[in-house]
């Protein structure tokens, strides 16, 4: 008798989404559920009505306004024509084709990424797409899921399906614990500053190793979120207790027996002993330190406390080229210490830190302190049950005091659509995950850090480092 | 989806690595519902300044690459947001295919769906693209023989047989999708 062959997590969604095994055609792989929103689902809807089509499966589809959303009031008008026209567009496809859309308004509303985990909706071993790269963030519950284009949001509204190749199985590991005052996101940068931005690339990256093992739920979906950024086309981490306790009870989580049916099941998820990867690279993650990019792509990053690098010490010239527009765009000089920039804006929030755990981590720094005078501190919570949830616990009124804005759920400045945005020149330090020029608006300069060097920085009006303000 | 055949056409060079797709159409674009137009704001921020105006010495702003056909440009292009918007702004201003050493994954599914045609070449094939290009010279990309010709140069790509018959024939993914529906039926009613 052989024995089956060893499989990773990836490997084992996989076969188990398998419609149409591929032979010279690619694979048709069945979605378990597809969340839309308002800026990449249009034009889809216009092809499934002009096909005449439905959207086959209602149940598995769920819609959420978060892009072009405002976040100083719930007034849609207040982000401009263009955002209403978009948000009507997709109110009457959700109600044309009978999806469940939370709009503003709705107490479930917010970041597609932070909603899904946060009503139990994602889950282990499914698949889950939507028409946004950083679909990637639900990987962080053992759930296969990625980003995909408009095309194929409309073959998902159509058939419940996609046209898939199967990629290569990429482990990471991060040995060891992190030290205090470092964080998941200094661990995703610290990676991508590593593989590079196209590091992963025909990939599906699975995170393991016991410092991923010791990070909450929230901490993990950072570092998956960003697996995009490392050109993966998605990320992993098996799922474990600490996934059954933060998906226990929510809303969309399997009740009673269903539950215990399905814990079974997820338990025989985790990739087995001798499942084969394609690639491998090991981070040990006690000498991580906090991290923050100096350049216009998120592999442009180092620890705080170096010098920003010099062209000069590049030997491709085309690498040397790429950094010095870079540090030309950011107005940074090479060999100047990234402590200690002037900063201008600070933004915390975006689908990679903007959950309760965040929240937290940005008001332990900002607590009885203020704002350094000059620099706008922006605070957006993920969703509507992230801000009423940091509410509860009185942060509102940390920030607040602290002289820093409080706002309402969405991406927000994250990618500049609804109006938050840096003016050219601007710098921020941002928790988001994108640093490309103009990214937070055009002409605009963006420094990536962790939600603790977010907060720091914003106290010191330059660029800080966290530790400094966590003695306690 | 358009058949593509072949086409002729003088190529336009941008070899910068890892343009992101923020680049090639910034968000604040992406307000729309429909495709049209979207051309207009190509690489908007290089292609103009704050004020609106042509920023002198971008390549978009030059008459001669601006009707190119063909953009040869650098290592993992179109990296970033998964926004097709990206595709529908390069075809809507008029390119048909584009040559890089690599392709993000995101975009290259998204081009291959749109009919925009990326051509993958190892990295002295690139040179050769460029310096031809550089000499004004005409391209001849033919997908029916899989090859590239401008002048002397001539050189085969490869590309993914499935897709390939899907833009020779104009069809696209959902037609053969729903061909299995009673598959996707029987595997919905399995599980
Ligand atoms: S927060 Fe940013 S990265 Fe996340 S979904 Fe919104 S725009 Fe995309």
């Amino acid at each position: 008798m052989t024995r089956p062959k060893a499989k990773t997590l990836y490997d084992k969604i996989w076969d188990n989404h398998v419609v149409v095994e591929g032979d010279r055609t690619p694979t048709i792989l069945y979605i378990d559920l597809h969340l839309i929103h308002e800026v990449t689902s249009p034009q889809a809807f216009t092809g499934i009505r002009d096909r005449g089509l439905k959207v086959r499966r209602p149940d598995r589809t769920l819609a959420t306004a978060d892009h072009v959303t405002p976040t100083i009031s719930k007034n849609i008008a207040d982000a401009g024509e263009l955002a209403v026209q978009q948000l009507r567009s997709l109110e009457q496809s959700c109600a044309d084709f009978g999806v469940r859309l939370y709009t503003i308004g709705d107490s479930r509303r917010g970041i597609v990424h932070v909603i899904g985990p946060e009503l139990g909706l994602t889950q282990p071993g499914l698949t889950l797409v939507c028409g946004d790269s950083h679909t990637s963030t639900h990987g962080a519950f053992g759930t296969l899921a990625f980003g995909i284009g408009t095309t194929e949001v409309e073959h998902v509204l159509a058939s419940q399906c996609l046209l898939e190749s199967k990629v290569g199985n990429f482990e990471v590991e991060f040995q060891g614990q992190l030290q205090p005052g470092v964080s998941s996101k200094d661990m995703i940068l610290g990676l991508i500053s590593k593989i590079g931005i196209g590091g992963g690339t025909g990939h599906v990256i699975e995170y393991t190793g016991s410092a991923i093992r010791s990070l909450g739920m929230e901490a993990r979906m950072t570092i998956c979120n960003m697996s995009i950024e490392g050109g993966a086309r998605a990320g992993l981490v098996a799922p474990d207790d600490t996934t059954f306790e933060y998906m226990s009870g929510r809303e969309f989580a399997p009740k009673a027996e269903d539950w215990d049916r399905a814990i079974g099941k997820w338990r025989q998820l985790p990739s087995d002993p001798e499942a084969f990867y394609d690639k491998a690279v090991t981070i040990d993650a006690s000498t991580l330190e906090p991290m923050i990019s100096f350049g216009t792509n998120p592999s442009m990053c180092a620890p705080i406390r170096e010098e920003i690098p010099s062209p000069g010490d590049l030997d491709n010239p085309v690498e040397r080229d790429q950094l010095e527009a870079a540090l030309r765009y950011m107005d940074l000089v090479a060999g100047e210490p990234l402590i200690g920039q002037k900063v201008d804006v600070v933004f915390i929030g975006s689908c990679t830190n903007s959950r309760i755990s965040d929240m937290r981590e940005a008001a332990r720094i900002l607590k009885g302190r203020k704002v350094s005078e000059g620099v706008r501190a922006l605070i957006v919570p993920g969703s509507e049950q992230v801000r009423t949830q940091a509410e509860s616990e009185g942060l509102d009124r940390i920030f607040e005091e602290a002289g820093a804005q409080w706002r309402q759920p969405g991406c927000s400045m994250c990618l500049a659509m609804n109006g938050d945005q840096l003016r050219p020149g601007e710098r921020s330090v941002s928790t988001s995950n994108r640093n490309f020029e103009g990214r937070q608006g055009q002409g605009g300069r963006t420094m990536l850090g962790s939600p603790l060097t977010a907060a720091a920085s914003a106290v010191a009006g330059k660029v800080a480092d966290p530790r400094e303000f966590l003695s306690d | 989806m358009k058949k593509f055949e072949k086409f002729v056409s003088h190529a336009a060079c941008l070899p910068l690595k890892d343009i992101d797709t923020d680049q090639i159409i910034p968000a604040r674009y992406l307000r729309t519902t429909n495709k049209e137009g979207l051309g207009d704001h190509l690489f908007h921020d290089w292609r103009y300044d704050g004020q609106g105006q042509p920023r002198e010495g971008f390549l978009l702003n030059n008459p001669d690459a601006n009707d190119a056909r063909l953009l040869i440009t650098g290592m993992n292009f179109g990296c970033g947001s998964s926004r097709e918007h990206a595709v529908w702004a390069l075809m809507d201003h008029g390119i048909y295919a584009l040559i890089a050493p690599g392709f993000a994954d995101i975009f290259h599914k998204n081009s291959l769906r749109n009919g925009l045609l990326p051509i993958t070449v190892d990295a002295q094939t690139h040179e050769s693209c460029l310096k031809a290009a550089a000499s004004g010279t005409n391209f001849t990309v033919d997908l029916r023989s899989n090859t590239v010709t401008a002048d002397s140069l001539t050189f085969s790509f490869e590309i993914d047989p499935f897709a390939r018959n899907c833009l020779l024939q104009g069809i696209d993914d959902l037609e053969f999708i729903l061909q299995h529906e009673d598959d996707i039926a029987a595997f919905e009613a399995r599980n």
